[in-house]
């Protein structure tokens, strides 16, 4: 069974009297451990489509499981249960909170969300910190780090409660070309290691290369997937799923 | 609960100068409330003290009707011998009273020989009154050196310290007091000025005192007579209490028209000083409403502010999976650690002033009472009692804000510019 399973899914919204329909008819699955990219220009659905996959908005029409499970219909705290137990998200601006620092904003979804041990706490954040390669920056603050390093204790902030699967909307977006490939191999090495889904949007074309799944958002509307195999070199292997 | 705590510390010490600012204002809103209740408090435990302990004492009983003509001083409302035996039958029964003594008022002609006045008099058994008015010897002075055995002679006379100033009699002289007794008939007698007692607010605060034998003497009388019995508790907490099962015991006393013979009061229906304590009480609590609302306005603002600065960020926390409940303790754990600080800050700076008050002493003048020394106090129930109102106003007012926080849908807020 796939992890995530979308079947017909159209989502409006009202904007003062025009209804704009952010995405229609979706039906598409992404199974487990894939690396999996939402491509295509600015207001195509790609958010639209992330939140609805992470339960932070409902569908309009059609359904959406996640671990087998609907989440269309979960309400707010049942959806933020379902996120802390197995989700867990990147953002383009980073969204690391000001008055903690480096470890603590890692460690802060198992103080708030998971209540792990103390002990416990602190051996996953090590890890991931040290996976993500911020071991020495633990004690900065976020004003204190460059983007890349900002982004980097963003994925271990997702990776800390060792979710199912990581949303991350254009993750790379605040970042310049290099830092951002090196951000999205990061999280490829990520899945390897944690075997963690990895869904995130980017319009940006030499970001979108690295992932293994593409799926090309225009106008709301899914215009196209393909499929590249990692270990083949880029232009060689593109498929059509 | 401590990391929750700690991240509200944090986030508050985000705006230094908000947060300091905000905890100022309420910390002297928490000092106000210190400093004005332990020189309130103090003011009025002197001025109570006063009346209570050196002249009405706290509870007097009296024929029916005397209190209402108290000011002629009417001779025809005494009590009898059978009558004075009756309330001490009553007053040795109930456990809450600890001692209880009998009075003569009297109004009287005083005359130095070459000028005469009127006076009003308490004529008192001295053993007694020293044991319901027991600091009633610390306003005289006497002749003699230092504080006396006796309260007062038979012979002598106490006079109002305004009374013998302006008449020019000192200590010693020979005074002449006329009365009238009930019947009409006018007697005189010599006194000497064994004392002068310092005024005290009250109507009762300008007397001059004489033993309550000469009292006798001076108005003829055949049987022995008392105007009133004063009456000392052994826990001035029990006023209330004891003045309500004294009043109902002393009720089964009916006259031949089945009517009340004896009519009982506490000092507080005696000395209009009640009504001041009763303003200062109101003014007490004007100032605990000023500063809930202080507190309630300066927190409530600082948690909206907080919240609608921080929504891209109640988004994230949202996005990652805490849960509203948690969103909510956050916000609220920022206002409780505001008022804490706050509340902490204001009782330490509040007890430094009450200890420097009682450094440098307040000295004043009330009425025609001169140097009166105030120190101020403040209780630990008290203190708490300021504190969990801070504390409870703290949580009421960042309620709302965390509340608003908590029910933000995190689409929204992580769409929020």
């Amino acid at each position: 069974m796939a992890l995530v399973e979308i079947e017909n899914i159209t989502k409006n919204y009202q904007m003062g009297e025009i209804q704009v329909q952010a995405l229609r008819n979706i039906t598409l699955s992404i199974e487990e451990a894939a690396f999996v990219s939402f491509v295509g220009p600015s207001g195509s659905g790609k958010t639209t489509m992330l939140n609805l996959i992470g339960c932070l908005d409902r569908p309009t029409e059609g359904k959406i499981a996640v671990d087998g499970k609907d989440v269309s219909t979960l309400d707010r705290k049942q959806g933020a249960i379902f996120r802390g137990s197995l989700l867990g998200y990147i953002f383009q601006a980073f969204n690391l909170f000001p008055v903690l620092t480096a470890y603590e904003n890692v460690e802060y979804p198992l103080v708030m969300v998971k209540n792990e041990s103390p002990a416990r706490r602190k051996k996953h954040v090590l890890e991931v910190l040290n996976a993500v390669g911020m071991i020495n920056q633990k004690d900065k603050r976020p004003d204190q780090l460059s983007g890349g390093q900002k982004q980097r204790i963003a994925v271990a902030r997702a990776l800390v409660t060792r979710p199912k699967l990581v949303l991350a909307d254009e993750p790379t977006a605040n970042l310049d070309r290099k830092t951002a490939v090196n951000i999205i191999r990061l999280m490829r090495e990520m899945r390897d290691e944690f075997n963690t889904t990895f869904i995130f949007s980017t319009h940006d074309p030499g970001v979108m290369e690295e992932a293994e799944v593409i799926h090309t958002l225009e106008d709301g509307r899914l215009s196209h997937s393909k499929q590249r195999l990692a270990s083949v070199p880029e232009g060689k292997n593109d498929s059509n799923i | 609960m401590i990391r929750i705590f700690k991240i509200a510390v944090r986030n508050l010490m985000r705006y230094k100068r908000r947060t300091l600012l905000t905890s100022l204002l309420i910390t002297l809103g928490v000092l106000m409330v210190i400093l004005f209740s332990g020189l309130s408090g103090s003011f009025k435990a002197m001025m109570i003290g006063q009346i209570t302990d050196a002249n009405l004492s706290q509870i007097q009983i009296h024929k029916k009707g005397y209190v209402s003509s108290m000011d002629s001083s009417p001779l025809n409302l005494n009590l009898n011998s059978k009558g004075y035996a009756k309330i001490e039958g009553i007053l040795k029964s109930h456990p809450a009273v600890d001692a209880w003594a009998p009075r003569i008022k009297l109004g009287a002609m005083l005359s130095n020989y070459s000028e005469t006045t009127n006076i009003r008099l308490n004529a008192i058994d001295p053993e007694k009154e020293v044991r319901v008015c027991p600091d009633v010897g610390n306003r005289m002075t006497f002749g003699e050196k230092g504080q006396r055995k006796e309260l007062i002679r038979q012979g002598e006379v106490i006079l109002p310290d305004k009374l013998a100033k302006g008449m020019k009699i000192r200590l010693g002289d020979t005074v002449v007091l006329v009365a009238n007794n009930k019947d009409g008939s006018v007697n005189g007698l010599n006194f000497v000025v064994g004392g002068i007692t310092e005024t005290v607010v009250g109507p009762q605060g300008k007397e001059g005192y004489m033993h309550i034998e000469d009292a006798r003497s001076l108005l003829r009388m055949e049987e022995p007579e008392i105007t009133e019995v004063a009456v000392r508790l052994k826990d001035f907490d029990m006023l209330d209490t004891a003045n309500t099962d004294l009043e109902s015991a002393l009720a089964q006393f009916k006259n031949k028209v089945e009517k009340p013979v004896f009519e009982i009061h506490t000092w507080e229906k005696l000395s209009p000083f009640y009504n001041i304590a009763r303003m200062i009480d109101l003014m007490a609590a004007s100032m605990k409403l000023i500063m809930v609302a202080i507190v309630l306005i300066s927190i409530l603002n600082v948690m909206i502010m907080s919240v609608y600065e921080r929504v891209r960020e109640i988004g994230t926390m949202s996005a990652i999976g805490t849960t509203p409940g948690k969103i909510m303790g956050l916000f609220l754990a920022e206002g409780i650690t505001l008022g804490l600080i706050s509340i902490v800050a204001g009782n330490i700076i509040g007890l430094g002033g009450i200890f420097l008050l009682n450094i440098y002493k307040i000295r004043f003048s009330f009425g025609r009472m001169d140097n009166l020394l105030l120190t101020p106090s403040v209780n630990v129930s008290e203190l708490l009692w300021l504190s969990l109102v801070v504390l409870l106003v703290s949580v009421f007012a960042s309620l709302q804000p965390a509340y608003m926080a908590s029910r933000m849908e995190p689409v929204d807020a992580l769409g929020h510019v």
